[in-house]
């Protein structure tokens, strides 16, 4: 039996989130299912009425990666960037850029793992170039007429139960 | 863009403004306080070793910030804590949470399949 782990997302600075979580498995396999899409493609398709149709990666420093969401209606979502370290199965850092980005400048995004007695946790940090930009992808407009990609996320966001 | 500047909307520059708020431990330490029920400024620096202007200073931080609102009471002025920007900021933080962990919850299903072992025949 799989018990599922908590997640906890906090801000440990002002440009920066950050996100750590524990799996029942050794962390050789979690990097296989964060960076081979054929394993991607079936945890990371979104929520239902969701799915990953775009989804490519070249695991090695400079290698590009791009991941694209579609809804039911159309609404689509894309994501990409370059790794800037590959070391498996221990630690990634990539710049990510949203296709309709709501947010000023690229992130950057570091995955380390780390494995005791069989269970990993994995912590992904999200820096933001600026205090600004991780505002904007924080905040939410209370009226439409807003940045389109924003719209989108929220939405996408929305979906979720 | 018609974006109303409403006090229940929300901007990047309120959000900057509770999390810049939120980043001092004295500040976090005022709003535990205040979570109880409302004090005057002494009351606010009595367990900290810092004087009235000091905790004055962070107060208008967290007034500016709209996390704390100031009695009219010339004598006291008693602080009272507002939690709706506080709860905002962590909606927003929120949603951002439920994509990731259904996302992991899928993860969970796949290491599981992967690492079960195949029947015997």
């Amino acid at each position: 039996m799989i018990v599922a782990g908590t997640l906890e997302v906090t801000t440990p600075s002002d440009r920066e989130l950050q996100m750590t979580r524990v799996f029942n498995a050794p962390r050789s396999l979690v990097f296989d299912a964060l960076t081979k899409p054929e394993l991607l493609r079936r945890w990371f398709g979104g929520p239902p009425g969701w799915s990953l149709t775009t989804c490519e990666l070249e695991p090695k420093v400079g290698g590009k990666y791009r991941y694209a969401w579609a809804q039911d209606n159309g609404t689509a979502m894309g994501l990409e960037g370059v790794f800037l370290e590959f070391t498996p199965p221990e630690k990634m850092v990539a710049t990510e850029k949203f296709d309709e980005s709501w947010y000023p400048g690229e992130a950057v995004t570091t995955t380390t793992l780390a494995e005791v007695n069989g269970k990993t946790t994995l912590t992904l940090t999200v820096r933001y170039e600026s205090k600004e930009a991780l505002d904007a992808v924080l905040a939410t407009p209370a009226t439409e007429g807003v940045a389109s990609g924003y719209d989108k996320l929220d939405e996408f966001l929305a979906t979720l139960v | 863009m018609s974006y109303e500047q409403s006090p229940g909307a929300w901007n990047p520059a309120q959000l900057d403004a509770t999390f810049a708020a939120l980043a001092d431990p004295t500040r976090r330490a005022i709003l535990a306080r205040l979570a109880t029920g409302e004090a005057s400024v002494m009351e606010l620096a009595a367990p900290f070793e810092m004087s009235q202007p000091a905790i004055s200073k962070h107060l208008k931080v967290l007034e500016r910030a709209g996390l704390i609102s100031r009695g009219r009471d010339a004598q006291r002025r008693p602080c009272r804590l507002e939690a709706q920007p506080l709860a905002e900021a962590n909606r927003y933080l929120e949603r951002y949470r439920q994509f990731w962990e259904a996302s992991f919850a899928q993860l969970d299903a796949l290491l599981a399949e992967l690492q079960a072992k195949p029947n015997e025949p």
